[in-house]
C-alpha cells in the first residue's frame, strides 16, 4: 500500500521535472546561504576560541599592576613564597619584518597543563630547548611559514595552535619583549593552600581582577557575526519563499490526485505520512546540495571575512575552512525545518481536503481581503513594536530585533498597500480593457504576495545595506584625509636614533610632529594614549565631532584631553566631563571620530605626556612637507640618513591600505546582497508559474471576447512589471529606515561609532531597474506560455466546467 | 451485502440546511445489479458517495457486509474503500502521472492483493493491451473510462459503485463500456450499483430505483 | 670487580616512581603530570633514561661529607633530595604520619645560568596521613628566580611557602600546606648525621649503581597539624634522608620497597629492596644504634616478604610485610597504619606510616614504587 501510494505521489515529479528542480534549487539555495554564513561564523569562532584558549580554557582571575603596566617579577616569587599559587604570564605583540605575532610567555612549571591549548597538552614540545636560550616559539604551521627567516628564536610548528599566536617560555618572552624582570600579569590558579595571607600584605599595589567574561575578541566581533547571521537568516527566509512556491504549486497540481488516492482508500494519515516522507527526502537531498553550495560560498567569502576581522579587530582567523559535523547537521536540520515551515500550509490543506471535489480548482493562495486586513493589523503591531524597541530598547540584539520586526511588518503590509495602490490606479482607467487590467492585477496580488514580499525584503536589504556602505565610504574617505594629514610617517628604532632623526629632519621639512604613544588602561579596558604636538596640522585637520571652545589650546596647556568616539560612547562622556586616567584626573576637551579602531584612544598635549608617561617610547614622527616632496625625502631618509625602509610610511599607501581594509569589510555583505536579490527573482518566477495554471480560466474569457493571445501575454508581462515597480517603491522607505537603523543603532553598538547618513538616488534607480529586470525575466516564461497556448486549451476551460 | 436504512443527508445552503436524502432504504445482495436513476439534483450521486464512505450521513445506517459505516473512523473507511468497495467515477479520476498499466494495478496494490494474471486478463478484455505504457492524457475518453473500470475491478471489490460511468462518452462507446463492465462484474461475483440518468442504461440492470427529491419512488 | 670507568651507579631513593620506567616514559609522557613542559625536562632529569651521566659528576666510594656544606645542593649531580618523614601522635595516642620532600633535578649539565634560564627543576611533595585519610600536595618550580632552593647557613630548604628552615639542620621548623591540610612542626636533635651504605656511598645494584646517602633519623618533633576538622597538637619522631647522584637505576629494576623504622629502645633500621625483573632483587640495610653508630649490611642480608596486599588506586599494593635481618636477630611484621597512603602525584607512589611488631616493637615509614 505504501509503495503504491508513494509511487503515485512521486510519479508527479517524474512528469514535472522542472518543478522538482525549482523546489530543490530553492531549498538548496536557502540552505546554502544559511549554512555558508554559519560555516564562516563557526570558523571564525573556532579561531577566537583557539586564541582565547592561549591562556587556558577556564578564565582565571588575574593579578596585575593597576595601570596595566608590567609588574615586577619579584612579586611573583613573593606571592608564591607566601602560598599564593599563581603563574606568570607575558602577553604582547612581537613585531618583525615578517609581520607581527601575539606572543604568550608561559612558565610550564607553574601553569596547569590543562590551561595549555590541546596541541601542547601532553606533548613533549616543551622540553629543554623550549626552556633554555635561545628558546623556541611554538606556532601554527601557517604562522611558522609566515615567520620564515625572521630574526626570532627557532620556530616549532604544531597543528591546532591559534593563528598569529606564538608561545615561548617566560624567560625567552621577557627577552623578546624587552621585559627583563617584569611580567604582564599573574594568573591565580585553583586549589589554593590553607593559610595564605591577603594580597595587599604580600604585594601591595597589585590588584586582583575577576576572570574576564569571554574573550575580548569574541565580544568585539560578536557584532560582526550577528550581522552576518542576520543576513544569512534573511537570505534563508527569501529562499523559503521559493520553496513555498514550489511546494504550493506541486500540491495544487496534485490536489485531484490526493482526492483520488483518498477515494481509492488511502487514509488521511497515510497520505500525510507519505507526503511528509517525500518532503523529507527532498529536504535531505536539497540540504546536502545546499551544504555543498554553502561550503563553496563560505570558502569564497572566508578570505575576505578573515581580512576584515584582522583589519578591523586584529582577530586572526585562518583562511581555510574545517569541516565540522555540527555544521553539517545544522545545515541538514535547517533544510528540513525550512521545508516543513514552507509546507505547513499545504499539508494543512491536504489534511482538511474534502473528499468530494468542489466544482472549481481553488487557487491555493487566494487569500481573501479579510486575510489581507488581518495581516495589515499584525504588520502595524509589528511596526509599532519596532518603534518601541527603537525608542526604549538597547544593545545590538535590540537593534536586530527592531530590524526584524520592521522588515516583517513592512512585508506583511505590502499586500494591502498594493491593493490600495491598484484601486487608485483603477480610477485612472478609461477603457474597459484598462478596467479589466487593473481589476485582474488586483486579483493576482494575493497569489503573488509571497513572492512580492520576498522581493520587498531583498530590495529593502539592498537599499539599506547599500546606503550604509556608501555612507560609510564617503565619511571614511573624508575622515582619512583629515586624519592622515602628515605626508610621511617615520619611526626610529631607539631614542638615540630618534634624536638624530629629529635633528636631521628639521631643516628638510616644514614640521616634524612627534607622535608619542603609551599603552594604559582606561575605565578597566586597554587604551592607547598619544602625545601630540600643538601644531596647525591638528588644529586644521583633526576630525573633531564635539569640543569645548579653544579645544586645542586646552589640550596644549594640559587642561584637557581628546577622546575618541568609541571611548566617549562607551563611558558616556561629553566635552567638559571629568575623566580618570592612570594616575591623574583631567577633563574631556573634545571628541573625535576614529573609524576602524576597536579600542579606546586618548590624545594629550606633548608636555602632559612627558610628565605622565616618562617611560613611554618616543620614536614616531609625522612629517609635514611641501607637496610632492614625500618620495624624495623618503629616499633620502633611506640613502642618506640610513633609516630602514620599513620605518617609513607615506600617506598615500597608508590611505590605500585603510581603504582596502574598508572595502573588504563589505565584500561579504555585498555578495550576500546580490545572492538575496537573485533568490527573490527566482521566487517571483516560481510564484508566477504557480499562478499561470490558474490563469487560464481567468484569461480564457477575455481571449474569447476578442483579445489576441500575444496581447494578453504583453499584459501579463506588464502586470508583473507593474507589481514589481510598486513593490520597489514600497521598498524604498523601508530600505532607508533600515539604513538609518544600521548607521545609528547597529553601527554604534557593533563598532562604537555613528555615521552620518547620505542618500544615493542613483543607486536606487539602478536597484529599481534591477527589480524590474528580475520581475520581467521571471514573467517572460509564463507570458510566453500564454502567447503560444493552443486555442484548444483555452476552449477546454469552457468545456471542462462542470 | 449492502443494507441502507433510513438514510438522511442535508447540505448547508445559505441560512438553513437543504435536505438531499430523506430516509432512503435499500438492500443489494452479492452478484446482483441495481440502477439508481433520477434527475440532476435528485441526490443519487450523494447516496453513492455516502455508500462509498466518501461522505458522512446525518441519520440512518449503511451496513456493508454487516459493518456500520457510521461507526468507522477515517482509517477504517479508507480500508473499506481500498478492499471491499470499488468506485468508478464519471470523471475517471485517473492518476495523470502513472501509465495505464500502473493505473490499473494501482488500487489492487493499495489493497495489497495485486494479481498480475488478473491484471493482464483485464487489460486484454478492456482492449487496452496496446496502450499499457501510455499516460491517461494520451487516451480517448472511452479508453480512460475503461482504465478506470479496470482499476476498480483489478482489486476484486465485493461492491462496485459506478457514478455515471458512461456519462462522458458517446452513446455507442457507452454501450460497449457498460457491456464490458457488466460482464466483468458478473465474472468477479461482485454486487453493482450504478447511478445514471439514462433509463436505457438503467434497463440493463436487474433492479432499478428512482430517486426524486431525496426519496425513492419505484 | 669494576672496570676502570666510573661506575654506572645510580641514585636511588625516591624520585617517586619513574626512574625505572623507561617504557612508560617513552610510551606516554602524558601520564607525567609535570606539565607538558617541565614534563619532558623533569622526566629526563629525574629519570635520566637512556642517557649516561655525561657532563654530570658521579658518586665515588669513601666520600667524606662536609657538614653543613653537604646539606646544600650539589648542582654538579643530576638529582638530589631532602626527604623528611615523621611519625607523630596526638594527646590521645592517635597516630599520624607526615612527609615533606624537596627534589632537585638538573635539566642539563654545566654551569647554571641565572634567572629563568637556570636549568634546575624543583619539585615538592607534602603529605599528611591519619589512620583514615591521606592528604597530598605537589609543587613545581624552577631554580634561578628564588621560587625554590636550599641554603645551608642558616639552613633553609623551600619551594613556594613550604619550607624546612632553622639556624642549623638539626634545629628546624618544617611547614607545608595544601588546599585541605597543613602542618607546622619543629624538629630538633643533638645526635650526629648517619652515613648510609659504605660510609655514605650507597650501592644500588649488583652492577654498582650508587649514590651519596646520609640520614638524620633522631629528630624529636612537636607541632601542629591542620586537618579539615581543625588543629591537632602532636609530638613524635622524624627521619631525614639526604641523597644525591647522577645515574638511574639499572634498566631491569622496576621499583623498590623502602623501610625506615624507629624501634623501641632507640635503635633505627633502614632497609630497602630494589626489585629486578631480570634477576634477584637487590637489598641493603643499615642498623643504627641509639648513639648513631651505623652497621651496614650488604645485598642479601635483609629479606622483605609481602604478607598481604590491598587494592589501592586500582593496583595491588603489599601493605603487610615480614622483614627479616637474621644478623640482628630481627624478624618483624611491618603493617600500614592507613592502607590508602597513595601519593597521587606526577609519579604516583605509596608512602605512609607503619607499625612494627614481633620481637621488636616500633613505628616507621614505608615507601613503595613501581606497582602497576
Amino acid at each position: 500500500m505504501l509503495t503504491a501510494g508513494l509511487q503515485a505521489l512521486l510519479s508527479h515529479w517524474w512528469r514535472h521535472p522542472f518543478q522538482l528542480v525549482t523546489l530543490l534549487i530553492g531549498l538548496a539555495t536557502a540552505t546554502a546561504l544559511w549554512s555558508g554564513v554559519q560555516a564562516i561564523n563557526a570558523e571564525a569562532r573556532a579561531s577566537y576560541d583557539r586564541a582565547a584558549s592561549a591562556l587556558g580554557q577556564t578564565p582565571r582571575p588575574r593579578i596585575t599592576a593597576p595601570d596595566g603596566v608590567p609588574l615586577e617579577q619579584e612579586h611573583f616569587v613573593a606571592l608564591r613564597r607566601a602560598g599564593w599559587l599563581v603563574t606568570p604570564l607575558i602577553e604582547g605583540r612581537l613585531s618583525t619584518e615578517a609581520g607581527s605575532v601575539r606572543l604568550v610567555g608561559i612558565d610550564p612549571f607553574t601553569l596547569p597543563p590543562a590551561d595549555l591549548p590541546d596541541a601542547l597538552e601532553g606533548d613533549t614540545a616543551l622540553d629543554l630547548s623550549f626552556l633554555t636560550p635561545p628558546g623556541q616559539l611554538i606556532t601554527s604551521p601557517a604562522t611558522a611559514e609566515r615567520l620564515e627567516g625572521a630574526d626570532l628564536p627557532p620556530r616549532l610548528a604544531l597543528d591546532g595552535i591559534a593563528p598569529g599566536l606564538a608561545y615561548a617560555d617566560i624567560g625567552i618572552a621577557q627577552d623578546l619583549m624587552d621585559m627583563d624582570g617584569r611580567l604582564t600579569a599573574l594568573l591565580v590558579l585553583d586549589d589554593q593552600p590553607l593559610g595564605r595571607p591577603p594580597l595587599e600584605e604580600v604585594a601591595p599595589g597589585l590588584v586582583l581582577r575577576p576572570p574576564a567574561q569571554g574573550g575580548d575578541i569574541s565580544r568585539l566581533t560578536d557584532s560582526f557575526h550577528l550581522n552576518l547571521t542576520a543576513f544569512g537568516l534573511l537570505s534563508f527566509a527569501v529562499g523559503l519563499f521559493i520553496v513555498r512556491g514550489a511546494i504550493g504549486l506541486a500540491f495544487e497540481q496534485r490536489r485531484p490526485v490526493f482526492r483520488t488516492l483518498r477515494a481509492l482508500g488511502l487514509s488521511t494519515r497515510v497520505l500525510l505520512g507519505l507526503l511528509l516522507a517525500e518532503l523529507l527526502v527532498f529536504a535531505l537531498v536539497a540540504g546536502t546540495l545546499g551544504i555543498a553550495l554553502g561550503w563553496l560560498i563560505a570558502s569564497l567569502l572566508l578570505p575576505d571575512v578573515a581580512a576584515t576581522l584582522r583589519g578591523l579587530y586584529g582577530a586572526s582567523v585562518e583562511g581555510a575552512l574545517t569541516l565540522r559535523p555540527a555544521w553539517w547537521l545544522s545545515g541538514v536540520g535547517i533544510a528540513v525545518l525550512g521545508t516543513l515551515i514552507a509546507a505547513t500550509a499545504s499539508l494543512w490543506q491536504v489534511a482538511r481536503l474534502p473528499l468530494l471535489a468542489p466544482a472549481q480548482p481553488r487557487a491555493w493562495a487566494m487569500a481573501s481581503e479579510r486575510t489581507m486586513r488581518r495581516q495589515a493589523v499584525v504588520a502595524l503591531a509589528l511596526i509599532v513594536f519596532a518603534v518601541g524597541v527603537g525608542l526604549y530598547g538597547a544593545g545590538l540584539v535590540g537593534g536586530f530585533v527592531m530590524l526584524g520586526a520592521l522588515l516583517v511588518g513592512a512585508a506583511l503590509l505590502l499586500p494591502l498597500l498594493l491593493h490600495v495602490a491598484l484601486r487608485l490606479g483603477a480610477r485612472t482607467a478609461r477603457t474597459p480593457l484598462a478596467d479589466w487590467f487593473w481589476a485582474d492585477t488586483r486579483q493576482q496580488v494575493p497569489g503573488l504576495s509571497l513572492a512580492l514580499m520576498a522581493l520587498l525584503l531583498a530590495l529593502a536589504a539592498n537599499i539599506g545595506v547599500g546606503t550604509m556602505v556608501s555612507s560609510f565610504r564617503l565619511t571614511f574617505t573624508g575622515w582619512l584625509d583629515q586624519r592622515l594629514a602628515s605626508e610621511l610617517y617615520v619611526s626610529s628604532d631607539d631614542e638615540a636614533q630618534a634624536a638624530a632623526l629629529q635633528e636631521w629632519l628639521a631643516p628638510r621639512t616644514d614640521a616634524v610632529l612627534p607622535i608619542w604613544r603609551a599603552s594604559g588602561e582606561i575605565a578597566g579596558a586597554p587604551a592607547e594614549i598619544y602625545g601630540v604636538a600643538d601644531h596647525p596640522t591638528y588644529r586644521d585637520n583633526w576630525p573633531i565631532l564635539a569640543a569645548l571652545p579653544d579645544v586645542w589650546d586646552l589640550v596644549a596647556r594640559g587642561d584637557g584631553i581628546l577622546v575618541n568616539e568609541q571611548l566617549a560612547r562607551r563611558e558616556d562622556l561629553s566635552p567638559g566631563d571629568t575623566m580618570a586616567l592612570p594616575g591623574w584626573e583631567t577633563r574631556v576637551a573634545g571628541i573625535y571620530s576614529d573609524y576602524g579602531n576597536p579600542s579606546a584612544q586618548v590624545l594629550v598635549g606633548l608636555e602632559t605626556f612627558d610628565t605622565r608617561f616618562p617611560e613611554a617610547e618616543r620614536l614616531d614622527f609625522g612629517l609635514r612637507l611641501p607637496q610632492g616632496e614625500a618620495d624624495a625625502l623618503a629616499r633620502a631618509l633611506v640613502e642618506e640618513f640610513g633609516l630602514p625602509a620599513e620605518n617609513i610610511v607615506d600617506q598615500a599607501s597608508l590611505k590605500a591600505f585603510s581603504l582596502q581594509v574598508f572595502e573588504r569589510t563589505f565584500t561579504v555583505t555585498g555578495a550576500l546582497n546580490v545572492l538575496t536579490l537573485t533568490v527573490a527573482g527566482f521566487a517571483i518566477l516560481t510564484s508566477l508559474m504557480t499562478l499561470a495554471r490558474m490563469r487560464l480560466p481567468q484569461v480564457a474569457p477575455v481571449w474569447a471576447l476578442g483579445l489576441t493571445r500575444a496581447r494578453l501575454a504583453r499584459l501579463e508581462l506588464l502586470r508583473a512589471l507593474l507589481l514589481a515597480a510598486l513593490t520597489a517603491v514600497a521598498a524604498l522607505p523601508v530600505g532607508l529606515l533600515l539604513a538609518w537603523v544600521l548607521l545609528a543603532v547597529i553601527n554604534v553598538e557593533a563598532f562604537g561609532w555613528r555615521l552620518p547618513m547620505h542618500v544615493f538616488p542613483a543607486d536606487w534607480a539602478l536597484l529599481g531597474a534591477l527589480a524590474l529586470l528580475a520581475a520581467g525575466l521571471a514573467a517572460l516564461w509564463p507570458a510566453r506560455r500564454i502567447a503560444t497556448i493552443p486555442p484548444s486549451e483555452l476552449l477546454k476551460v469552457f468545456a471542462n466546467e462542470r | 451485502m449492502l443494507v441502507v436504512e433510513k438514510l438522511e443527508k442535508s447540505f448547508s445552503g445559505g441560512d438553513r440546511p437543504v435536505p438531499v436524502l430523506r430516509g432512503i432504504d435499500l438492500t443489494l445482495d452479492a452478484s446482483r445489479t441495481l440502477a439508481l436513476t433520477g434527475e440532476s439534483g435528485s441526490g443519487k450521486s450523494t447516496l453513492l458517495h455516502l455508500i462509498a464512505g466518501l461522505d458522512a450521513a446525518d441519520g440512518g445506517r449503511i451496513l456493508i457486509d454487516g459493518d456500520d459505516l457510521a461507526a468507522m473512523d477515517d482509517t477504517r473507511r479508507a480500508a473499506l474503500r481500498r478492499g471491499t468497495v470499488g468506485v468508478v467515477f464519471q470523471q475517471f479520476n485517473l492518476i495523470p502521472s502513472l501509465t495505464v498499466a500502473q493505473n490499473i494495478a494501482f488500487q489492487a496494490r493499495l489493497a495489497g492483493r495485486n494479481d498480475r494474471d488478473w491484471d493482464a486478463r483485464l487489460t486484454e478484455r478492456l482492449g487496452l493491451a496496446s496502450h499499457t505504457h501510455k499516460y491517461p492524457e494520451q487516451l480517448s475518453g472511452g479508453q480512460q473510462q475503461r482504465v478506470a473500470i479496470g482499476r476498480t475491478l483489478a482489486a476484486r471489490p465485493k461492491l462496485v459503485l459506478a457514478d455515471e460511468p458512461t456519462g462522458n462518452l458517446d452513446e455507442d462507446t457507452g454501450e460497449q463500456v457498460l457491456d464490458l463492465m457488466l460482464e466483468l462484474v458478473a465474472e468477479t461475483g461482485a454486487a453493482l450499483m450504478m447511478v445514471t440518468h439514462s433509463t436505457r442504461l438503467a434497463a440493463r440492470m436487474e433492479r432499478r430505483l428512482h430517486l426524486e427529491r431525496g426519496e425513492i419512488r419505484c | 670487580m669494576k672496570d676502570d670507568r666510573p661506575q654506572r651507579p645510580w641514585s636511588g631513593r625516591k624520585p617517586p616512581a619513574g626512574i625505572f620506567q623507561d617504557r612508560r616514559w617513552s610510551g606516554s609522557l602524558t601520564a607525567f603530570c609535570v606539565a607538558c613542559a617541565a614534563g619532558g625536562a623533569l622526566a629526563q632529569g629525574f629519570a635520566g633514561l637512556g642517557t649516561d651521566a655525561e657532563g654530570f659528576a658521579l658518586p665515588a666510594p669513601n666520600p667524606e661529607f662536609d657538614y653543613p656544606a653537604d646539606h646544600g645542593p650539589h648542582p654538579d649531580f643530576r638529582i638530589e633530595w631532602w626527604y623528611v618523614t615523621a611519625n607523630l601522635e596526638d594527646a590521645n595516642g592517635r597516630p599520624y604520619g607526615v612527609q615533606w620532600t624537596l627534589f632537585r633535578s638538573a635539566l642539563s649539565p654545566g654551569p647554571s645560568r641565572a634567572g629563568w634560564a637556570a636549568a634546575q627543576a624543583w619539585m615538592g611533595h607534602a603529605a599528611l596521613t591519619t589512620p583514615e585519610r591521606h592528604f597530598v600536595a605537589e609543587r613545581l618550580a624552577r631554580g634561578g628566580i628564588g621560587q625554590a632552593g636550599v641554603e645551608v647557613a642558616p639552613f633553609k630548604a623551600w619551594i613556594d611557602e613550604w619550607r624546612v628552615a632553622g639556624p642549623r639542620l638539626r634545629d628546624v621548623t618544617m611547614e607545608a600546606a595544601g588546599p585541605d591540610f597543613a602542618f607546622a612542626l619543629s624538629l630538633e636533635t643533638d645526635r650526629p648525621f648517619v652515613p648510609q651504605g659504605e660510609a655514605g656511598y650507597s650501592v644500588k645494584s649488583q652492577a654498582g649503581q650508587a649514590s651519596y646517602y646520609y640520614s638524620q633519623p633522631f629528630y624529636d618533633v612537636a607541632g601542629t597539624l591542620t586537618l579539615p576538622e581543625g588543629e591537632v597538637a602532636v609530638t613524635g619522631q622524624a627521619w631525614l634522608d639526604r641523597e644525591w647522584s647522577s645515574q638511574p637505576l639499572a634498566r631491569t629494576q622496576t621499583g623498590w620497597d623502602w623501610f625506615s623504622l624507629h624501634l623501641d629502645g632507640g635503635a633505627k633500621l633502614m632497609a630497602f629492596r630494589l626489585r629486578d625483573e631480570a634477576g634477584a632483587d637487590y637489598t641493603s640495610a643499615t642498623w643504627i644504634a641509639p648513639d648513631g653508630g651505623p652497621q651496614p649490611f650488604p645485598d642479601g642480608a635483609v629479606t622483605a616478604t609481602p604478607l598481604a596486599e590491598a587494592e589501592v588506586a586500582g593496583r595491588a599494593i603489599p601493605v603487610r610485610w615480614r622483614l627479616e635481618l637474621p644478623a640482628r636477630d630481627l624478624d618483624v611484621t611491618v603493617a600500614a597504619i592507613n592502607e590508602d597512603a597513595w601519593n597521587d602525584t606526577a609519579f604516583p607512589y605509596w608512602e605512609g606510616p607503619v607499625t612494627v611488631e614481633g620481637g621488636h616493637e616500633g613505628i616507621g615509614y614505608l615507601e613503595m614504587t613501581g606497582y602497576e
